[in-house]
């Protein structure tokens, strides 16, 4: 039995279920929440991507709506000041670590990192920093998908399904800091990893880190 | 509950009059106690131990040779104490073989305590002034120092002597809630660094849900600088063993971890020694002082990740998954280790509870500050004379502790700041001196408690590099997991290199600012949190010194290699001296037509060897910032 309540997002009236996720909550009621590495299945959210940032009445400081169970009467803002400033930094930080020249992305127009541009009104370039370079070999190997970690934003999503839709283990996260990345045992190749080429990874990527190759696409699908 | 508690009490006065007695059998013989925790061994404690257990044995005497842990004077490490019946037990600094063997010959055979290499003597006494005398004994206030340098660490006898494990039978005596309640009532606030209060988060896993509980000692202490944990647990480990125990008791676990970190072996030997000692003595496993309470404790060696020291990163460690933090609430005291309700207290926290239980919640409450009760402990570095474990009360103020405990700045230079808090913490400036330390008021300055590292600083130090030094460290250390931290901290670091070596821009400074404040309140966990404090707080205080590399391109205390020259000033050179020249190891020195020393700056690595090498008398090798100020110096002096 799980309790109905009533809370208002940005004025919006909206029934959900207690003690969900307000990220969910406001998602699937039209109202955008920018986020990336979020994942409705997760069974507790990695709140990694620092995007999702909301205002709820009674808390002095914005927190992630990943993250933020509903409760009854809550008043949520999805704007303000404070929300908006953390957003637009937390956007500028990952922009500067992401391979940019969305015409040459395979994810261009269906890209995260695009919608919450458009949605928020940001530049898709850093303006006060300086892009931080990285020069990883694209992972071609496969015969179904590319993997570009010059793209990576190290939402998770691709690991997480790996590990528990596809049940195959084959990606995870290796190295901590600024080195973190997205890697096979041993940091091989996924043709020679125990990757099956299922392809759910490629499915849940948010940006163009994970891409089918043009000819499977469709097939596949 | 009161006919129990008799029988634990009864069992445990036979175990203290056996200990008592092991101790006095002791007291007619000389005994020699050499300080061998980790600060010891490194002054070389052990060439001391060596060389008075071989002349001990070569004269034939009656005396005894004992390693005990630090009490806290690391400066004057290797230290020794020396207690023989008829004298004052007094303890002596920077001992060496050649002391150590005159001690022997002229003290325990020759009844001279060589007062001039004594440091002081531990009891008051007529012959000779004690800690107390000091302006540092005067000011400090021990509690969970105590007794540490001043027992043997690996034996069990004589913590009990000193009335170890007498807490313990006195938390089985009361209701366990009781327990909770006084620890709450003591307002005792974690000394990890938050400062949250102990008996609310035991109160909280108390209350929480499900038969399987753990406590977990958290002893992963990695701030540079920082050395309380490590000492208090090769000094006295049985302190926190049953400090742990009692937080075990008192929420309802009967499995309790100690996570520490591989990089301190003799710590982890000490402890698994106490854990050995207190078993054999029915004080920990099954059915303690036959009371019915069930309690073990096992070692966990982290392997030495900064982030591991926060509590939800360190149960992910201990779960054998990567050392990375989760999101909280849910808090550990009600889903940690495994999922169940867990507990996790720093070692110095936990060390106060035994104290709180055999002494009580008022006289707890009676040092300190209202809101901080109790004492601070700090691990006193950098440019202060007398460097080491210091304990003073809260409230205290920095001046007393940098001025007064700390006996002033090294070398009589200017003092500039006190870093506080490990990479955490902040720069706290002059003005800053005098306010009191505790958990809201060092908040409130930009710093935070931390676990209780303090940095001191002098005209010498850049507080630019400082903070980037301090960030290098953070940024290493991050696990990488949000955005915040892993790319805000790689961005700062990169903005305060390009400052330390002159390309910095004044629209910098408004950046850093921003992006500091950016990942203090967006940061998943509490390094990302805390990792801008050490940039926000030199930004705050010493903001000229940015504004001087970014607009003079000069480093005002000449620290920024890359903007400053070094440069022999001609008249002050001999002719008849070549130190300098020796000490360059790139020959970079090359003797000039006239005799005189020059440098020839194309091949200088800026390694401060020839001013150290350039013996005082002549003092000719300066410093010079910015770089450009040599040409000019050397047109004046041509």
């Amino acid at each position: 039995m799980n309790t109905i309540v009533t809370i208002t997002i940005d004025g919006k009236q909206i029934n959900a279920e207690e003690g969900s996720m307000l990220l969910w909550a406001a998602l699937e009621n039209d109202i955008y929440i920018p986020n990336l590495c979020a994942m409705k299945e997760k069974a507790r959210p990695s709140a990694s991507c620092r995007l999702c940032f909301v205002e709820v009445e009674g808390m002095c400081q914005p927190v992630t709506s990943c993250t933020q169970p509903v409760t009854e009467g809550m008043v949520v803002r999805t704007r303000s000041p404070q929300v908006d400033r953390l957003v637009q930094t937390a956007f500028e930080l990952l922009l500067s670590d992401h391979l940019l020249g969305c015409s040459k992305c395979p994810k261009n127009k269906s890209c995260k990192l695009q919608r919450i541009a458009k949605e928020r009104k940001l530049k898709l370039t850093p303006k006060r920093l300086e892009m931080l370079e990285k020069d990883y070999p694209v992972d071609d190997s496969t015969d179904v998908f590319v993997l570009d970690r010059n793209r990576c934003v190290l939402c998770g999503r691709c690991v997480w399904v790996d590990h528990h839709a596809a049940l195959v283990g084959a990606i995870g996260f290796s190295m901590r800091g600024i080195k973190r990345k997205v890697s096979t045992f041993g940091d091989k190749l996924l043709v020679d990893s125990t990757c099956t080429q299922c392809g759910e990874c490629v499915k849940v990527c948010p940006v163009g880190a994970l891409s089918f190759k043009k000819n499977l696409e469709v097939s596949i699908k | 509950m009161s006919n129990i508690n008799q029988g634990a009490e009864k069992i445990y006065t036979d175990l203290k009059s056996k200990a008592e007695e092991i101790n006095s059998a002791r007291e007619d013989k000389t005994i020699v106690m050499v300080g061998t925790a980790t600060c010891g061994k490194a002054a070389g404690a052990i060439d001391v131990r060596e060389a008075f257990i071989e002349e001990i044995k070569h004269k034939n005497i009656n005396a005894e040779v004992v390693e005990v842990g630090c009490i806290g004077h690391c400066y004057a490490e290797p230290l020794i104490i020396i207690s023989k019946p008829g004298f004052p037990s007094l303890s002596y600094g920077n001992v060496d073989e050649g002391l150590s063997r005159r001690l022997v010959e002229d003290f325990l055979i020759g009844d001279d305590p060589c007062y001039e290499f004594a440091l002081a003597a531990l009891d008051p006494n007529d012959e000779f002034p004690t800690f107390s005398d000091f302006p540092r004994g005067v000011f400090e206030e021990k509690v969970i120092l105590e007794q540490c340098g001043l027992i043997d660490p690996e034996d069990i006898d004589q913590y009990i002597a000193v009335d170890g494990y007498h807490a313990l039978v006195n938390a089985l005596g009361k209701e366990p809630g009781d327990v909770v309640e006084m620890i709450k009532e003591s307002n005792l606030r974690g000394r990890g660094g938050a400062g949250f209060s102990t008996g609310t988060k035991w109160e909280i896993c108390r209350n929480a849900i499900g038969p399987v509980k753990y406590v977990i000692c958290n002893a992963d202490e990695g701030d540079p600088g920082a050395f309380m944990d490590r000492s208090i647990l090769e000094s006295n480990p049985h302190q926190v063993i049953e400090g742990l125990m009692i937080s075990g008791y008192a929420v309802g676990a009967s499995q309790g971890f100690i996570y520490v970190r591989s990089e301190y072996p003799q710590a982890v030997r000490r402890i698994n020694t106490a854990l050995k000692q207190a078993r054999e003595k029915g004080l920990l496993g099954e059915n303690i002082l036959d009371t019915g309470f069930d309690f073990d404790i096992e070692v966990f060696l982290g392997s030495g990740a900064f982030v591991c020291g926060e509590e939800t990163a360190l149960i992910n460690s201990m779960e054998g998954k990567t050392g990375m933090p989760r999101h909280r609430p849910p808090y550990p005291a009600v889903e940690g280790f495994r999922g169940k309700p867990s507990i996790i207290n720093n070692v110095k926290t936990l060390s106060y509870v035994p104290h709180i239980l055999r002494k009580g919640v008022d006289w707890f409450k009676g040092i300190g500050t209202p809101d901080s009760p109790g004492t601070a402990v700090f691990a006193l570095v950098g440019k202060v004379e007398n460097t080491g474990l210091v304990e003073v009360p809260m409230g205290t103020t920095l001046r007393t502790l940098v001025f007064d405990v700390g006996g002033g700045i090294r070398k009589e230079k200017e003092f500039k700041a006190v870093q506080i808090g490990g990479p955490s913490g902040g720069c706290l400036p002059e003005s800053a001196l005098d306010i009191p330390i505790d958990f809201d008021s060092l908040q409130e300055a930009g710093a935070v408690m931390g676990s209780g590292g303090l940095v001191v600083l002098d005209e010498n130090d850049c507080m630019v590099e400082i903070a980037r030094f301090f960030l290098d460290f953070t940024q290493k250390e991050s696990c990488g997991k949000c955005t915040f931290c892993r790319l805000g901290t790689k961005h700062m670091l990169d903005i305060l290199k390009r400052i330390t070596i002159g390309q910095g821009e004044m629209e910098h400074i408004e950046i850093l600012g921003e992006l500091a404040l950016d990942i203090k309140n967006g940061s998943l966990c509490g390094l990302g949190k805390t990792a801008p404090n050490p940039v926000l707080t030199t930004l705050r205080y010493f903001m000229d010194e940015y504004v001087e590399h970014i607009e003079g391109k000069r480093c005002p205390a000449l620290m920024c290699q890359e903007l400053i020259n070094f440069y022999i000033v001609p008249k002050k050179c001999s002719k008849l001296c070549s130190a300098c020249v020796g000490s360059c190891p790139v020959e970079a020195i090359f003797t000039r037509d006239d005799g005189l020393k020059a440098i020839d700056l194309d091949k200088c690595v800026k390694c401060n060897s020839c001013p150290a090498a350039c013996p005082p008398e002549y003092d000719a090798i300066i410093k010079v910032s910015p770089p450009e100020v040599v040409e000019e110096l050397e047109k004046e002096n041509a």
